[in-house]
């Protein structure tokens, strides 16, 4: 059994069903991506794995040990960042930090040596004294990691966990969240998607409690249309021709003159299924002596690929 | 029971994190001391006792025991914290009865910081100090059973606000239980076992039998037997609503 898995769970508050049968299963090494808009049940879903909420149906376990029936062992297992980052807003970095180790049944010594790592991985040595109610977002944030990975489990559910950070600690964030990633389970949540990009070896998209696609970001990114835009410069100050070529080929949609300026113009190409290749437009416009000074092809990304699995979700 | 005594511990130094519980505690005191010397007329009874003092705490309580538990489920609730609290692997009892426990002691520091008026009638006089020890024994259990109820009160909301008013409108019922009042209203329409047992569930008059030294044991039993129920009605609340 994989370290994290999940069968089939359904939570239903009333008559909103928040989350709709969602499986999958998180082995060691990989960093699973849950992605979806706001309200897609990500975070039901992970308040269910982590054992918080009970699920309507369906089950989840943490390294064998089922989240709702062996509940005990399952947490000793896991790490879990909640929503928000709560922590005891009127205790110092490090009472809550030792407070939470104790917890976890660590003795002083273990929770001592552990933490003084985590105080230099994670950079808190400077607000060690401090009580949290005075932190900044990014050091809440912070604690919460740390709080998460005391006890240095094998899994770890992090719940938007660069959700308030500046560019800056959002980079170290990644970055931590990358050194840890080969021994360990971990699943964040996030609506970034180049968050997914950054840090993630597989992505699940959610969407209305709904798994709407499991796959690596690669995998994912081949899923994106075809549908692009082509920014070209032209060396003619009468692009009128070339426009008229274009136009003339099957993968060619509509064609915008952007800007005309000492004899180059700036030409927009939205393309249809089959992009027509840099050598092959070069070759149309040779014909008719116009050249090509500059050539981009806007790369498909990921925002394209959700935007679309997103929207054909909803219709279902 | 290390789960039990961190919670406890966390609890306790929460108290004191902000100005509130001085705040508290000095209101205890005008209160209980106002009471007594005011209201039961502590110098003009000429007697050496404190029954007066001891007469008006579940009063007091019902007030001032809901203020102490309110926070104690619903500020987790608000703040998030539950969530961090009861994903850590520790039983849900350890952390019910280690916030208790918290009140419990607050309450007794409560309790000791009236000592002053215990010396006072031995300097004046000569009490019985046997019924002065077992009414403040009894004047805590009592608000153990208080702080029982307010807690499990205090599980079922988000807001410390409603979770004082529910625990102040419940521990009235039992505060009132045994007055003709209740007992009048309960007997035009219930058989008369059922007038018993409301009038069985009385705080004030189980206390009442503790501070005059009469029939203490049934009393002890009684509250020692609300604040089990009451702890084991945190629990279940706490785990109906990780499935709701």
């Amino acid at each position: 059994m994989a370290l994290v898995e999940a069968r089939d769970l359904v939570k239903r508050f009333g008559s909103l069903t928040a989350v709709d049968g969602i499986s999958f299963s998180v082995e060691r090494g990989e960093v699973v991506g849950f992605l979806g808009p706001n309200g897609a049940g990500k975070s039901t879903a992970m308040k269910i794995i982590s054992g918080f909420l009970e699920p309507t149906s369906g089950e989840a376990w943490i390294d064998g040990h089922n989240s709702h029936t062996d509940p005990i062992a399952a947490r000793r297992k896991l790490g879990y960042l909640p929503e928000g980052a709560p922590a005891y807003a009127d205790m110092t970095v490090a009472a809550f930090l030792e407070f939470v180790a104790a917890m976890h049944g660590m003795t002083k010594a273990q929770a001592n040596a552990r933490l003084a790592e985590l105080v230099d991985r994670i950079d808190l040595a400077g607000v060690w004294n401090q009580r949290i109610e005075a932190l900044s977002k990014g050091f809440k944030r912070r604690v919460g990691i740390a709080q998460a990975l005391v006890h240095d489990p094998d899994a770890l559910i992090l719940d938007e966990p660069t959700d308030g950070l500046d560019p800056i600690q959002k980079y170290e964030m990644r970055d931590l969240i990358r050194s840890i990633a080969r021994q360990k389970a971990i699943i964040i949540s996030t609506h970034i998607l180049e968050e997914v990009e950054a840090v993630c070896t597989r992505a699940i998209i959610i969407a209305k409690g709904r798994m709407l696609a499991d796959a690596t970001p690669a995998e994912l990114l081949s899923r994106a249309p075809a549908i692009g835009t082509l920014a070209l410069a032209l060396a003619t100050a009468d692009p009128q021709g070339a426009i008229d070529i274009l136009a003339k080929h099957p993968g060619v949609g509509a064609v915008e003159i952007v800007q005309r300026h000492n004899g180059v113009t700036r030409l927009v190409v939205r393309t249809a299924k089959s992009r027509p290749s840099a050598d092959e437009i070069a070759g149309l416009l040779g014909r008719s002596n116009i050249s090509v000074t500059e050539f981009y092809v806007e790369r498909a990304t990921l925002d394209d690929v959700f935007r679309q699995i997103t929207n054909h979700g909803a219709e279902n | 029971m290390r789960p039990v005594l961190l919670v406890f511990r966390r609890e306790f130094a929460a108290y004191f994190s902000t100005p509130v519980a001085a705040v508290f505690l000095i209101v205890f005191l005008a209160l209980a001391a106002g009471m007594a010397f005011l209201v039961s007329g502590f110098f003009d009874r000429g007697q050496a006792d404190l029954s007066g003092f001891f007469f008006w705490h579940p009063w007091l309580y019902l007030v001032l025991m809901p203020a102490i538990a309110m926070r104690l489920w619903a500020e987790e609730r608000r703040s998030g914290t539950i969530e961090l609290l009861m994903t850590l692997p520790v039983q849900p009892w350890q952390i019910v009865v280690g916030k208790w426990l918290a009140a419990w002691a607050f309450a007794a520091l409560a309790l000791v910081l009236t000592m002053p008026l215990w010396i006072t009638v031995n300097v004046l006089g000569s009490p019985d100090n046997g019924v002065i020890l077992s009414s403040y024994l009894g004047s805590w259990l009592m608000a153990g059973a208080f702080l029982a109820l307010a807690a499990a009160i205090s599980a079922l909301t988000k807001s410390q606000v409603l979770a004082f008013i529910g625990a102040t409108a419940v521990s009235f019922l039992f505060v009132m239980a045994g007055f003709d009042l209740v007992i009048a209203a309960v007997r035009s329409w219930a058989p008369n076992f059922i007038v018993d047992a409301v009038r069985s569930m009385s705080f004030f008059a189980h206390f009442q039998h503790i501070t005059d030294g009469v029939l203490e044991l049934p009393s002890i039993i009684f509250f020692v037997s609300l604040i089990v129920f009451c702890l084991w009605l945190n629990v279940r609340i706490i785990e109906v609503k990780k499935a709701a």
